[in-house]
This record gives C-alpha cells, sequence and structure tokens, in this order.
C-alpha cells in the first residue's frame, strides 16, 4: 500500500464529484482527502484525491473514472512526482500565548492569522507529517479546535491539460 | 406575429423524431403526462407500446435495441414508474445496450420536498447509467436528449437517463434541434497504435497454438466480416462468449464452440494450453474466467478492446490495442502471414467428440422418458430460419438454449448476460421482434422467470407481435436446485414452485397456445409453433432434476470444467 495523488480534470457538471466518489465507494476505497476547484482553463475543474492503496487498484480507479462522460482526464501520482501542499488551522485560548508558544509558532513556521477576544488561530501550510506534528504540539498548549485541508498539489511532470484538451 | 414557440414536452417528441426513434416503449403516469399527451399528435411518426411494467418496457427497449442495433427509447412517470426502470438500466450497462430513458420530474419547486411520486431518480441511477440529466428548463430539452442519443450510441454503447421536471415539460420554448456530434471530456473512439498492432502481429506469426476468443465487441464494433478475414488467414480456432454469439457462423470450420461456466468442454480445457490467447471485444468476465489464478497463466493475452478500462482488469495482457475492433482488426489481418493450425484445432475436435458422448447426445437424443431441455432446442433449430433470434431468459433453460441453438448470422443473440436478470426475455423478446417483424423470434424462457413479468403476454396480445415462446416448465427455479444438488448437499430451499395453468393464461390473453408433456408430440407441435402466423405459446413440461453440463463450478479453473 502506498500514497497516492489522483488529479482529475472535469467539466463542470452537477453531480461529477458524486461521480467520482462512487467510483472508490464500489471499489472499498477510502478517500484520505479530497479538494475540487478551478483549473487555469476556463470551466475546467480540478478535483485532487489522496488515497492510499495499491498500484494495481488506483491504476483501475484512474481508469474508471476517465469513463466518467464529463471527466476530461485523470492521472495518477506517487508522492515524489508531485508538488503538494495542505493548511492547517489550530484554534488556541488566548491564555495559552506565551513566549513558549511564540517560538514553536516560528520553529514551524506558522503564523496567528487571527486573534480574537478568547482565543487565536493559527495557520500553517505544510506536509500532513508536519501539520500533525506541530499538532501534537499544541496539545500541550489546550489546543480548542484542529482542521486540515485535502492536499492541493501539481505535477511534477510538464505534461498540461491544454495539451490533451488541443490533441 | 405568430408565437413559434411550443411545450418541453413537444420538445421531447420531436427530439425522438430527429433522432429517427421509431418505437417509445413506455407507461405514462402523472409526471409524464404532458409529454404523453404531445405524443397523441405524433402517431404517425412514432410508435408507442404500451408495457404492462415499466420494467417491461426497458427489457423491450433493450431488445429492440440488441436486434436493431439503434438506440432503444423508454419513457416513464416519476417516483415508481422511474425506479421500475432501474433494473433494465443496470441490465443495460453491464451489456452495452444503448439506450435514452426519459422519466417525468415533479415541477421544480417540489424538488426535494418529498412531493407525491418524487424520487431522485438521478441519484439512484447514477452509478448503473452511462450518463444521466435532471433537465429543469425547456431550452434545455433539446440538448440534454442529443447529447444523450450521442453518448448512448458511441463507443461502448450504454443506457442514458434524462430526467424532466413537469415545469419544463409544460414552459414553451423554442424548437431547434442540433445533433450532438461531439463532448470536449468524452473520446468514444481511441486511435488504433500500430507499434501495438505490429507486436501483437509478432507474436501471433510466432504461436503455435494461438487461440481466438470474441465477444459482444465484434458485433457492436459491426467487425463481423473483419473477424472473420482474420480468422481465413491465420487459421486460428475462434471461441465465443455469450453475447459474442452470431458474430460468426457457427459453420466456419476454425468455430470451436462457447466459452465460460456452461460453455463447450474443448474452448474451456484448451484455454489453458494455448500459447497465445487473442481476446477481442471481450472483458474477462467471471462467468468466463472461472479461477484467475489458474486463468491461461501460460498463454501471452493480446486484448483488442475499445474500453481502456477494461484493459488489464481482470487478465493482464502481454499487448493491448485499445479501439474499435473494425480498425484494429484489419490493421492486424494485414501484418499476419497466412497460417492453418490444423493439430492445433484437431485438439479441439477430438474434445468436441468427448463432450458429444458425454453430454450433448443424451441432452438431445436422450433415452429416459422425461423430456429434456436440450431435444426442445434441438427442434427449435430444425425449423428455425437461419437468421432467426433467440431471446432467452435466465436459469438452465439459458445455457441449455445458447448452447443447442445454432447462430449463423450477427444479431441473433438476446439475453441478459452480465446482470442475470430474470423476467427479461418475455418483453425483450417483443422489443427484439418489433425491431424486425421479418425475421423470426424465439423466446426461450423457464417458469421462475415468465412469472416475472408475465403480465407482458398483455403487450404481445395488443402489438400481436408474432413471437414464438417456448416455455420449458421444470417446476424449479432450475439453476438454483441444480447448484442445491451439487453444492448445498441437495437441501430444495425454496427451490420448487407450484405454478398455475400458464395454457390458460397464455389463451386469456388470446394467445395460442400448446402444451407438451410427451416426447411424441413435441416434434409436430415445435413445427406447428414455428409456422404460425401470429403468437404462439408453446410450454413443454421437462424432467423436474435435469441438470446443465458441462460446468466449471464457482472458484475452479477452466480446465476443470465437469462432464456430468
Amino acid at each position: 500500500m502506498n500514497r497516492y495523488t489522483i488529479s482529475l480534470f472535469t467539466e463542470n457538471f452537477i453531480g461529477i464529484l458524486n461521480r467520482v466518489t462512487l467510483i472508490f465507494t464500489r471499489r472499498g476505497v477510502n478517500i484520505d482527502a479530497l479538494t475540487a476547484s478551478e483549473s487555469k482553463e476556463d470551466g475546467v475543474h480540478r478535483i485532487t484525491i489522496e488515497v492510499t492503496t495499491t498500484e494495481e487498484q488506483v491504476i483501475q480507479i484512474v481508469k474508471q473514472t476517465e469513463k466518467i462522460i464529463d471527466v476530461i482526464k485523470s492521472f495518477y501520482y506517487k508522492d515524489d512526482e508531485v508538488v503538494y501542499q495542505e493548511i492547517a488551522l489550530y484554534k488556541i485560548p488566548i491564555s495559552s500565548l506565551d513566549p513558549g508558544l511564540e517560538k514553536v509558532i516560528r520553529q514551524y513556521n506558522a503564523r496567528i492569522i487571527s486573534a480574537e477576544k478568547e482565543f487565536v488561530v493559527i495557520e500553517m501550510t505544510g506536509h500532513k507529517e508536519d501539520t500533525k506534528a506541530l499538532l501534537e504540539i499544541l496539545k500541550d498548549f489546550s489546543i480548542l479546535e484542529f482542521a486540515r485541508s485535502g492536499r492541493v498539489a501539481v505535477a511534477k511532470p510538464m505534461g498540461t491539460i491544454e495539451q490533451y484538451l488541443n490533441n | 406575429m405568430k408565437d413559434s414557440r411550443i411545450r418541453g414536452a413537444e420538445i421531447v417528441i420531436k427530439s425522438l423524431v430527429a433522432e429517427n426513434s421509431e418505437y417509445i416503449f413506455g407507461y405514462p403516469g402523472g409526471a409524464i403526462m404532458p409529454v404523453y399527451d404531445a405524443l397523441y399528435d405524433y402517431a404517425d411518426q412514432i410508435k408507442h407500446v404500451l408495457t404492462r411494467h415499466e420494467q417491461g418496457a426497458i427489457h423491450a427497449a433493450q431488445g429492440y435495441a440488441r436486434v436493431s442495433g439503434k438506440v432503444g427509447v423508454c419513457m416513464a412517470t416519476s417516483g415508481p414508474g422511474a425506479t421500475n426502470l432501474i433494473t433494465g438500466i443496470a441490465d443495460a450497462m453491464i451489456d452495452s445496450t444503448p439506450l435514452v430513458c426519459i422519466t417525468g420530474q415533479v415541477a421544480s419547486p417540489l424538488l426535494g420536498t418529498d412531493a407525491f411520486q418524487e424520487t431522485d431518480v438521478v441519484g439512484f441511477s447514477m452509478p448503473g447509467t452511462k450518463w444521466n440529466i435532471q433537465v429543469r428548463r425547456v431550452e434545455d430539452i433539446a440538448p440534454a436528449i442529443a447529447k444523450g442519443f450521442h453518448i448512448a450510441r458511441s463507443g461502448r454503447p450504454g443506457p442514458v437517463l434524462i430526467d424532466i421536471t413537469k415545469d419544463a415539460q409544460n414552459a414553451l420554448g423554442e424548437f431547434n434541434y442540433v445533433p450532438c456530434l461531439g463532448i470536449r471530456s468524452y473520446r468514444p473512439y481511441p486511435k488504433v497504435n500500430e507499434n501495438s498492432v505490429a507486436k501483437a502481429a509478432e507474436i501471433i506469426n510466432q504461436a503455435k497454438k494461438p487461440y481466438v476468443l470474441y465477444g459482444q465487441g465484434v458485433v457492436i464494433g459491426k467487425a463481423e466480416e473483419e473477424l472473420k478475414a482474420f480468422l481465413d488467414k491465420s487459421g486460428i480456432p475462434a471461441a465465443c462468449t455469450l453475447l459474442g454469439s452470431g458474430a460468426l457462423d457457427e459453420d466456419h470450420p476454425q468455430y470451436v464452440g462457447k466459452l465460460g461456466m456452461h460453455g463447450n468442454y474443448a474452448p474451456n480445457m484448451l484455454t489453458n494450453q494455448c500459447d497465445v490467447l487473442i481476446a477481442i471485444g471481450m472483458r474477462f468476465d467471471d462467468r468466463v474466467t472461472g479461477d484467475l489464478k489458474r486463468y491461461a497463466k501460460q498463454a501471452k493475452v493480446i486484448h483488442l478492446e475499445l474500453d481502456n478500462a477494461e484493459i488489464n482488469k481482470n487478465v493482464k495482457c502481454e499487448v493491448s490495442i485499445l479501439g474499435n475492433c473494425k480498425e484494429s482488426l484489419p490493421l492486424l489481418t494485414e501484418k499476419l502471414k497466412e497460417n492453418s493450425h490444423q493439430d492445433w484445432l484437431s485438439e479441439f475436435r477430438k474434445l468436441e467428440e468427448k463432450e458429444k458422448s458425454a453430454v450433448v447426445s443424451l441432452d438431445l437424443l436422450p433415452t429416459k422418458t422425461g423430456l429434456t431441455m436440450g431435444e426442445v432446442i434441438r427442434y427449435v433449430n430444425d425449423f428455425k430460419k437461419d437468421d432467426a433470434i433467440l431471446v432467452t431468459d435466465v436459469g438452465q433453460h439459458q445455457m441449455i438454449a445458447w448452447r443447442y441453438f445454432k447462430y449463423k448470422t450477427t444479431r441473433t443473440q438476446v439475453t441478459s448476460g452480465g446482470l442475470g436478470t430474470m423476467g427479461f426475455s418475455l418483453p425483450a423478446a417483443l422489443g427484439a421482434q418489433l425491431a424486425d417483424l421479418n425475421r423470426q423470434v424465439i423466446c426461450v424462457v423457464g417458469d421462475g422467470g415468465i412469472q416475472m413479468t408475465i403480465q407482458e403476454f398483455g403487450t404481445i396480445m395488443q402489438t400481436q407481435s408474432p413471437v414464438k415462446i417456448v416455455l420449458l416448465n421444470n417446476n424449479f427455479l432450475g439453476m438454483v436446485r441444480q447448484w442445491q444438488q451439487l453444492f448445498f448437499d441437495k437441501r430444495y430451499s425454496f427451490t420448487e414452485l407450484d405454478n398455475p395453468d400458464f395454457i390458460k393464461i397464455a389463451e386469456a390473453y388470446n394467445m395460442k397456445a400448446s402444451k407438451v408433456t410427451e416426447r411424441d408430440n413435441l416434434r409436430d407441435t415445435v413445427a406447428e409453433m414455428m409456422v404460425h402466423d401470429g403468437p404462439y405459446f408453446l410450454e413443454v413440461v421437462v424432467e423436474k432434476e435435469d441438470n446443465v453440463f458441462p460446468m466449471i463450478p464457482t472458484g475452479c479453473s477452466v480446465e476443470e470444467v465437469r462432464l456430468s
């Protein structure tokens, strides 16, 4: 079992996300994280899915997703073939804000993005392992809430979706 | 100035007419009533067949599509009408049958309110359709239908569902039908890679024991002549899948039989002895391969296939040739050396003889008292026309009829292959008959399956479609009983049926009907049925506990095929 990033380029069609996730459901493959956004091409959306499974299974999933009429193209990558980031937000009680916490924030290249009367919100971008490491430390600072996004990723191979669209 | 706009309901009908649809198989109801009202004015341009259940409508559309090669159309109302199509949608998807299903939906403001007869049929059918859409605006109706037909019929065909809200049906809009010729994200016909063709040809030219398995992809791709040319030049023995039957005349000298759980002995056994396996338009279904871990491990596999998702899905191949086999087969044939594989072919013939003495002669020329299913099919074969169409239901009779019916021409095989839908055959036979009134349509059905859609006798009566219905009655759910006998220690749990008087039912629907219980009457009654002008129902009471052999038990290898 390995971690893979699947990148799908789709038309902006109602229900497309449902159609895509059905492929995973049917094969019993859990989605670790999912993000959807616009791409740089007008009308083309991209869905990034992180899964932990076998390469054989991920190949089948990619082929099955490409069968969906409104999917333009589907790719899969190993971790070393993509540049990726995730964003994590940590809600800390204001009472925990002391020099020790400030040191941790600097160490992890995190930053405070909101300071409210009772809490502060710290933001960090990075790989899952990094944001998780910060989470473990912040548990000692009475962390109130934690949220992490799915992966946003761009592929290292230089092929682009417009090459496919123009072919 | 006169308003040129028409109602959405009329746009639905005009769009179907623009797509040259001949028939709509359907059942009216509240949410589709505007379309039915519009249809009233178009009776001279498009015929409607009122089935007795929506499931009957979709199976009839499937039968029509499989025989005509065109897109079958069915229509139903919202809620239960729409959900009754689901089984047929799943069936059409797995058997690659082109369908456009149109369902009415409650008015847009009521969506999501659990209104009367509201169901999320788009959600229900999403995993089972090639594409589906809900249309809520009148201006979207014609483009959705155009796109639906394009998707249903192109590439690997499949079912499409278009759900139209009642307010969109009632709204006024312009009709300007533009056929859909392409979709940016959808590439139905991948380009054939000539390097793959060259590599495959090299492997085939060096093979000592090459073997062709062909499936429905040949029929869908209209590549029957290309397959024959390939076989004629290469001299390679060829076997077919259930849905590939008819793609090649069974009298072809290299035809070696049928594959799969209840296929022929030789083609199953020798799968594990060939050195090159050439799969053409078939998907290595588990009913064909048996235990995958012990399937053709000695062979280099070459897979000619339109659907990229089928490549390496079940069986890993040495070379894949992605694309329509109508295009790829001639390219491959051109690169082949003329060859003959007589020694290899004779190995098939030897095993064929073994099957004949152990199984076939007992089925076709029985000496025991009870009638066998095989001898009924023998007489059907004797009296059928060459281009007769066999429509079967699901179970023992399906396998027996498939084994002993002689397929001569393409599009003569209609059955529920992938899904195994009982109740399929009666409505599918009706649709098959309407697709071509000049061809003989023979529906072979069991006593279990016929009772799942027996109400379609009413549709046959109303349309007077001259289908010949052969009921092989063993008062059992035969295939389940066979498995119970072989694998469940003869514990016949709820498989014996107390059946009604089928003859009375058929006669109540004004159908000519006969019942045969003795061997002496069988031949003449079958002969009478085959020349009868109009629908005919023949019930044959066959032996209660007859089995279908050969058989590859589930989980076994193809070479563990049993003759008894």
